[in-house]
């Protein structure tokens, strides 16, 4: 077993959120669903975190900070999961599932290194 | 991850309690500021909650929530120290109360706001369109978006109908006041909303068959609101919700199993929801207490009429006609007049329906309602000339506002042309659901 990071993205200009309290209801469902899925099967290490959309962005030696979010990428994450499979490939077929795909966002897939 | 939201419309009505009470401490004036900060605080739990699963009391949880956000909103507007006080009053709004359940059990400050809101809706600087738009919007926590879907309006109509009702509303100097002299007034307009948002649902336009039990489903929700709030809970707000009650009940049998429309004199009657009737007709009974008949008095008694026929044979017609005739003469309207041609045929013969059918007054405000043509064809085929019958119903093909109905009125069509159209598969010069035509009163 090897572990993955899931990092959740959507792009930055996309939005976030449908304006119809219904529609989101339903997006709130199928996030559950999903990890509930994942927990009865066994592939959820940890839940992982939401995160914010804002924050900063701090680099050469501190001397530059961004406000925002995300460092050079369009995208914003969204939160992540850590997830357990047997290699990549099991691990990528595990997220096509990921209710965030289902509206214009990503699932950024990483191993992490053992050793 | 183990709790679950009450149900699939949780959101919704959030959405409007959040609204009505965020209102309510803030003042009207910043309907729009309560509005966009229950929307990020929704949009927040989805995510918050997706991956921590529900908090222990889901309703309080956001309650707080949209009470932070609408500070911090309120402290980054530029003129911020002017909104000290709603900041102050927010702050210390420890008793924004949180319902556990759904319903009409709210405890009595939230009901309060809710109905404030909803009587605040139906005023009368406010069209009555808009009225209703503004109750799904407000009140039902439905997007501009859904708003539109349900009316088949576009989208830009529909937002700037909000919008200017909304600049109305927020323009005003407070929530309706529950204890005003004019309450009897408003709350006629509000029964003219909630039966209106009842009737979109059951005789509307909108194709999709979800959206209208959705429809129902609020303006019976909102009804129950008032039955509970004893100065709302008059004799016409007991008819009016038994008259929703009964019409429901009779929801599951005018599709049938293939999802097509049914009309009444060939539902399978054991589908009715028998306690939504039992319930219908406690209230129509608790209804008979005051002195005056209302309008949803006399279609309760007829829904009432219908809802306990055993058969369709048994349908009491001559009691339903009395009971048009005193509805038109309260409520003169073309719509009325043809429910009323329609349970003549039934008593009378399709003779004398006929007669009644040419007959209405205003029957040009009818042109676009493809159950008028339907009507008249239906009774030209018992009167057995099935070509005039045909030419009718084509007519009435060409008005059909959805799937469902053109379905239904091709289905009578090849019934003519495979020359059993008045026989197998006799209608009785009704719509497809029946006993009452009210969709093209508006």
């Amino acid at each position: 077993m090897s572990e993955f990071l899931y990092l959740y993205r959507l792009p930055s200009d996309s939005p976030d959120m449908p304006d119809s309290p219904q529609r989101m209801q339903e997006r709130l469902a199928k996030w559950t669903a999903w990890f509930r899925d994942l927990e009865g099967r066994g592939y959820l290490k940890a839940l992982g975190h939401p995160l914010e959309t804002n924050g900063a962005v701090i680099k050469d030696g501190g001397r530059t900070v961004h406000d925002g979010p995300y460092a050079e990428s369009k995208d914003i994450v969204l939160g992540y999961s850590l997830v357990q499979a047997r290699d990549l490939a099991e691990a990528s077929a595990i997220a096509s599932g990921c209710p965030v795909l289902t509206y214009g966002g990503k699932v950024e897939i990483r191993p992490i290194r053992q050793m | 991850m183990t709790a679950t939201l009450p149900d699939d419309r949780f959101f919704r009505r959030e959405s409007a309690r959040l609204v009505a009470t965020l209102t309510r401490v803030l003042g009207v004036r910043h309907l729009t500021l309560a509005e966009d900060a229950v929307q990020e605080t929704l949009a927040a739990a989805v995510q918050v909650w997706a991956f921590r699963g529900l908090p222990d009391n889901p309703s309080a949880w956001l309650m707080t929530a949209a009470r932070n956000r609408a500070i911090s909103m309120l402290r980054r507007e530029r003129t911020s120290r002017r909104f000290a006080p709603e900041i102050g009053r927010l702050a210390e709004a420890e008793s924004v109360h949180t319902p556990d359940s759904a319903g009409a059990h709210l405890p009595e400050p939230l009901r309060d706001d809710e109905l404030r809101m909803m009587f605040s809706c139906c005023s009368p600087d406010v069209s009555e369109d808009a009225q209703v738009a503004l109750v799904l919007s407000l009140l039902c926590g439905f997007s501009a978006h859904e708003v539109a879907e349900a009316f088949l309006v576009s989208l830009a109509a529909m937002e700037k109908r909000l919008a200017r009702a909304k600049k109305v509303l927020s323009g005003s100097r407070a929530l309706f006041d529950l204890g005003a002299r004019d309450f009897d007034a408003r709350l006629t307009a509000v029964h003219r909303a909630l039966y209106l948002l009842f009737n979109e649902g059951y005789h509307g336009a909108s194709p999709d068959a979800v959206v209208r039990r959705d429809l129902c489903q609020e303006a019976m929700r909102l009804g129950a609101l008032l039955v509970a709030h004893a100065p709302a809970a008059t004799p016409a707000t007991h008819a009016l919700v038994a008259l929703m009650c009964l019409d429901a009940a009779r929801l599951p049998g005018r599709l049938d199993e293939a999802g097509e429309l049914t009309e009444l004199s060939r539902q399978d009657r054991t589908r009715w929801d028998g306690r939504l009737i039992a319930q219908g007709l406690e209230l129509l009974e608790r209804s008979a207490r005051g002195e005056v008949v209302s309008e949803y008095h006399l279609e309760a008694a007829i829904a009432a009429s219908h809802a306990l026929a055993p058969t369709a044979e048994q349908t009491p017609w001559g009691e339903i006609v009395q009971l048009y005739d005193a509805l038109l003469r309260l409520r003169p309207s073309p719509v009325v007049a043809l429910n009323r041609a329609v349970a003549i045929a039934e008593r009378d013969g399709p003779e004398s329906g006929m007669r009644e059918l040419q007959q209405i007054r205003g029957a040009e405000r009818l042109a676009a309602y493809p159950f008028y043509p339907a009507a008249l064809g239906e009774l030209e085929l018992r009167r057995g000339r099935p070509r005039a019958a045909r030419k009718h119903f084509q007519a009435a093909r060409r008005l059909a506002r959805n799937p469902a109905e053109r379905r239904f009125l091709e289905a009578r069509i090849a019934s003519i042309d495979a020359g059993r159209g008045g026989q197998t598969e006799r209608s009785d010069g009704e719509g497809p659901d029946g006993e009452r035509h009210r969709a093209a009163e508006r």
